[in-house]
């Protein structure tokens, strides 16, 4: 059985692209083998700089020859149904065959497709891979049509088995498949021939090329960790730059080298930054000290000076880049000593949404919410505004505008030059956070409240202009927004009050920025808000108005619907509180039970009630119960449609007929005594225990007794207990929400 | 390989170089362009599909850029080195690295490498896969196979190459500071280095780059350009006076160069916002679409009665 080699030799391919279309090529290249019915042992695809490689082993020699009996119309079909059959079986009339069917005698159209040499197979599946592979990006070049990921310049494609090998006869726009690749670009860019897999990386070893990329990464990873080690010294891990560093090499060669003397006092950050971004070293840190002090960087070759050019090179770069992250950070310093607000103050002229004002109304709104959220989380609100005023001061830093993923970072280390406390310098950079599901939460009180804010005034302010996610589009990350919201007050347990802080946001962002781009829009307060917040906007936004008023003297009547606004985003943190509590093994009817609730707005109640009902579901006596209350919410719910009338009150003992009935009134009275209380508690544990306790009683009474009983009396008075448990099971949590 | 002495010795082999080559040596164009890309012997001439070879230097200039000469790589002024080949030979990199070759970097001593860099040029409407190339972690060119100018597909396809020339030459000559680099042979009578050309000049640039010059008079002249570049290209292709068909494709093309570098001040006075940012580059775009456009319908441009 012959083996498969195949070699497509371009010009540089980027880095970032090479596993998936090393995968890409063996996916389509060995499905395509086995769909022409050229099944194979095994497959392994490899990629370089320069090249995507496959090798398939144990390949068949050929296809199997194929034959298909197909059934055609019966005898007696029109001659148009013939002809069609004919058409599609590929066959002529005198081809056919009679058989005998259950409906009668029928044409059968008998098909051989003789088997076909794995060659032919192999040309017509590569063809096709290489005109429809899914690069990213792909181009033309010169006068051709072809594409590719950058210029084709080979293709090596052989079959070889005992024999020998041969090649595969392949012409793709003139690129004529043969059995010759080249190694290294400047160490041996001869051509050579090869005769199968492991002559063909035997030699390219010879001809400097690592071919395996996980090879390449473990040079340079093991070389890289030796000359640190043996200075005392170790290796900044970074798993996404060594994979994109041995994909700009066919032959690694670590270098390593110390940076200079006057960059040294720059923060770890800065000089990580700097080299990965610019140059993709790896940075190298002195354990005792935490600072960067080396840099390693990956050449492509050996030398005959041992890398000192290459080397000394590298460090003048590096000096040049270091030497504008000094630059920026002299001058930064100078600004954030001197006088810090003027960053601030540079903010009102960057421009944060058209339709949401610029960054600096942002900051301001920010810091403002973040006065109101403070008292909630501990923290002073003094401080906090404080804290949130400076927190985006460094986006107008030169450090931070070259490198964009330094914000924050860069704010901490400003604010604290400028004089001030450290915990409001580190809000700076942690108001960001949680930036995922996986990022760590802020504890600090100020960062908390700041942090909230920040998150709140994004979603309030897209939630106001209309731009929320849709399907995949997030374009302004609100999901994570909101997740960041639940994360921060979940682990905090904070008891926050969302949807009052929503609204006030909400009208805060529509009468501070949005009013300004949209003041023809608004027409007249939401009729439909709660008194005290209707005042609060009416409020906020007079304040808003009367300087407008002294520009436009007329009347104006401003309009935004802002409880059906908060309520939809409230809706939507409670979403995504759905998915994140469905990956803590909380089932989403779960949910759904206790945001029937009322205060379902403070999420650390929400969350505390839903665990309490889960707890008390998994038990036997919980689950019993629910099929307990759903059979008496069934049978009530019927007897109400029927009778046309609520049966809600006046369920007496004394028309009680059976012990079971007695019982269950006993028991009713003993849980309402402590479920009425524990839930003014918020002690949901102690409210679903009680609940639970209903399970036996309720399940005595379905079996001794008749609720349709022939008496009027009983049956109304058996109704009005039914509806006695579902009050109380539903003052608990919506239990006909809950599945099974 | 003897390595060249001086900044314009750089700049004379690779003129050599690429003559050798088959390429035309043109001169600068002699308006302020913010890279050699926008030269019309680029930008036009990837256009269409008649073949074409150039090589030039272009001064340029990226007014945010400046550091009043202290910054010893950057500066508002700068020359870029331009070459572009139509159709892109299939040796284009080999014959990129015989240039290096001919300006004394050995391959065998240094680091070179091909990295990822798709170019594209929001104002131009143009783009390209390619990479920067790197010697010994230093980006010294620019290699563009370009697949849209002016928002037209480029077929055939040009290849494209851009050496920042100052950089690229202080690391051939072992230079730390730009303006320390010899600009003629330091044997000569009069020996300059780039300082003494250029130190001056980029002080006083900075200083009106980022602090003087006048942004209602800049706002003006975007709207100027702009209105011109629209008019000259309404203009019917038939010329009243000679009876000829004369589309004023360059012409044209100025004001869109003038629009490009009037915003790239605008920018560096630090008047304009993120979003109005995107607005200008939209219109600096419509104006260079506008004039690919006229430029498919001049004979250069591949158009036949």
């Amino acid at each position: 059985m012959p083996d498969l080699l195949i070699e497509l030799l371009s010009e540089e391919i980027p880095a970032r692209m090479q596993a998936r279309a090393a995968a890409d090529l063996k996916e389509r290249v060995t499905n395509g083998l086995v769909d022409a019915g050229l099944t194979y042992a095994s497959a392994g695809a490899f990629a370089t700089p320069r090249r995507l490689t496959l090798s398939v082993e144990g390949l068949l020699a050929g296809s199997p020859p194929q034959r298909e009996e197909r059934k055609g119309p019966r005898v007696d079909a029109p001659e148009k149904a013939l002809a069609g059959f004919l058409r599609s079986a590929g066959v002529a009339r005198e081809d056919l065959q009679i058989v005998d069917d259950k409906k009668g005698q029928v044409f059968i159209a008998v098909i051989e497709r003789p088997g076909r040499p794995a060659a032919e197979i192999v040309a017509e599946v590569l063809e096709r891979v290489v005109r429809d592979f899914p690069w990213p990006k792909s181009m033309r070049w010169g006068t051709g049509d072809l594409r590719w990921v950058r210029p084709l310049h080979s293709i090596l494609c052989i079959l070889s088995d005992e024999a020998g090998h041969t090649v595969v006869p392949l012409d793709i726009d003139g690129h004529v498949a043969g059995d010759r690749t080249r190694g290294h670009r400047f160490m041996a860019p001869a051509e050579f021939s090869v005769t199968g897999f492991d002559d063909y990386a035997a030699k390219l070893k010879r001809a400097n090329v690592v071919l395996s990329a996980a090879d390449r990464a473990e040079i340079i990873r093991a070389d890289a960790e030796t000359q640190a080690f043996a200075l005392g010294l170790e290796v900044v891990e970074d798993p996404g730059l060594l994979a994109e560093v041995a994909g700009l090499v066919e032959w690694p060669v670590v270098l390593s080298g110390d940076i200079g003397a006057e960059f040294l006092h720059l923060p770890p950050e800065v000089l990580q930054t700097s080299m990965k971004e610019h140059q993709k070293f790896f940075s190298v840190r002195d354990p005792k000290s935490g600072r960067i002090v080396r840099f390693v960087t990956v050449a492509n070759r050996d030398t005959a000076d041992e890398g000192a050019t290459i080397l000394a090179g590298n460090r003048k770069v590096l000096s040049a880049r270091l030497s504008d992250a000094l630059f920026f950070w002299d001058n930064d310093l100078r600004v954030a000593t001197n006088d810090i607000g003027v960053w601030v103050k540079a903010l009102d002229n960057v421009t944060f949404h058209n339709k949401l004002g610029t960054v600096g109304e942002r900051v301001n709104r920010v810091a403002a919410l973040a006065r109101e959220i403070a008292p909630l989380v501990g923290a002073d609100p003094d401080r906090a505004e404080q804290a949130a005023r400076l927190a985006k001061a460094d986006l107008s830093s030169e450090m931070v505008y070259e490198f964009p993923e330094l914000q924050g970072v860069m704010g901490r280390y400003y604010i604290e030059a400028s004089g001030l406390d450290a915990d409001i310098a580190a809000v700076a950079q942690e108001h960001y956070s949680p930036l995922g599901p996986s990022d760590s939460v802020p504890t600090a009180p100020l960062s908390v409240a700041v942090a909230l804010a920040d998150k709140i005034d994004v979603l309030a302010g897209f939630w106001l202009i209309d731009e929320k996610p849709t399907g995949s589009k997030d374009p302004f990350a609100l999901r994570r927004a909101a997740l960041g919201v639940i994360r921060l007050v979940l682990d905090q347990k904070l008891s926050v009050r969302l949807l009052k802080l929503i609204v006030a946001h909400i009208t805060r962002v529509f009468s501070e920025s949005y009013f300004r781009s949209q003041a023809s829009l608004l027409q007249k307060i939401d009729p439909d808000l709660p008194d005290d917040i209707r005042e609060e906007a009416q409020l906020a936004i007079e304040g808003r108005t009367k300087v407008i008023d002294s520009d436009t003297p007329e009347d104006v009547e401003y309009f935004f619907p802002v409880s059906a606004l908060a309520a939809d985003l409230l809706a939507f943190i409670h979403d995504r509180l759905k998915v994140y509590l469905r990956d803590r093994d909380i089932r989403h009817d779960i949910i759904d039970a206790c945001l029937a609730m009322p205060g379902n707005d403070d999420l650390t109640l929400l969350v505390n009630r839903a665990e309490a009902l889960s707890a008390v579901l998994k038990t036997e006596d919980g689950e019993n119960l629910l099929q307990g209350f759903k059979r008496a919410n069934n049978i009530l719910s019927q007897a109400e449609a029927k009778d046309g009338v609520e049966y809600s009150y006046g369920a007496d003992v004394k028309y009680a007929e059976t012990d079971a009935e007695r019982t269950l009134f006993a028991a009713l009275d003993q849980a309402e005594t402590l479920i009425t209380p524990a839930m003014e508690a918020q002690d949901f544990e102690t409210a679903m225990a009680a609940m639970a306790t209903l399970r036996a009683p309720i399940d005595g009474f379905f079996e001794a007794v008749q609720v349709n009983a022939d008496s009027g009396v009983i049956r109304r008075n058996r109704l009005n207990l039914l509806s006695r448990i579902r009050t109380l099971c539903l003052s608990v949590a919506d239990l006909t929400r809950i599945e099974g | 390989m003897d390595t060249p002495r001086s900044f314009q010795e750089i700049i004379l082999r690779l003129q050599t170089y690429w003559a050798g080559q088959g390429c035309a040596v043109l001169q600068p164009y002699d308006m302020e362009v913010g890279a050699g890309t926008f030269h019309p012997a680029t930008t036009l001439r990837a256009l269409g599909p008649v073949p074409w070879a150039a090589a030039y230097v272009q001064p340029s200039r990226r007014p945010t850029d400046g550091r009043y000469g202290e910054n010893p790589n950057r500066f508002q002024h700068y020359y870029q080195f331009q070459v572009l080949i139509k159709p892109s030979p299939p040796d284009l990199q080999e014959l990129y690295l015989g240039s290096l070759a001919a300006i004394g970097i050995d391959a065998g001593i240094h680091d070179i490498r091909f990295v990822e860099d798709d170019w594209e040029s929001p104002t131009l409407g143009a783009w390209g896969l390619g990479w920067e190339v790197w010697c010994d972690g230093m980006e010294v060119s620019q290699f563009t196979y370009f697949q849209q100018m002016g928002g037209h597909d480029c077929r055939p396809v040009s290849g494209e190459l851009t050496y920042g020339l100052e950089r690229l030459a202080m690391y051939v000559l072992g230079v730390d500071h730009v303006m320390d680099m010899p600009f003629n042979d330091p044997k000569s009578p009069i020996p300059l280095k780039y300082g003494d050309v250029f130190l001056q000049t980029e002080r006083e640039y900075s200083r009106w780059n980022f602090d003087v010059a006048d942004t209602e008079t800049l706002l003006q002249h975007f709207k100027d350009a702009e209105a011109e570049c629209a008019r000259t290209l309404a203009a019917p292709a038939e010329d009243p006076k000679t009876g000829k068909r004369i589309v004023m494709a360059h012409p044209a093309y100025d004001q869109c160069i003038k629009a490009s570098h009037v915003f790239n001040l605008l920018d560096a006075r630090g008047v304009i916002s993120v979003t109005e940012r995107q607005a200008y580059i939209g219109r600096v775009r419509a104006l260079a679409k506008a004039c690919a456009d006229a430029y498919l319908m001049t004979e250069q441009g591949g158009w036949s009665a």
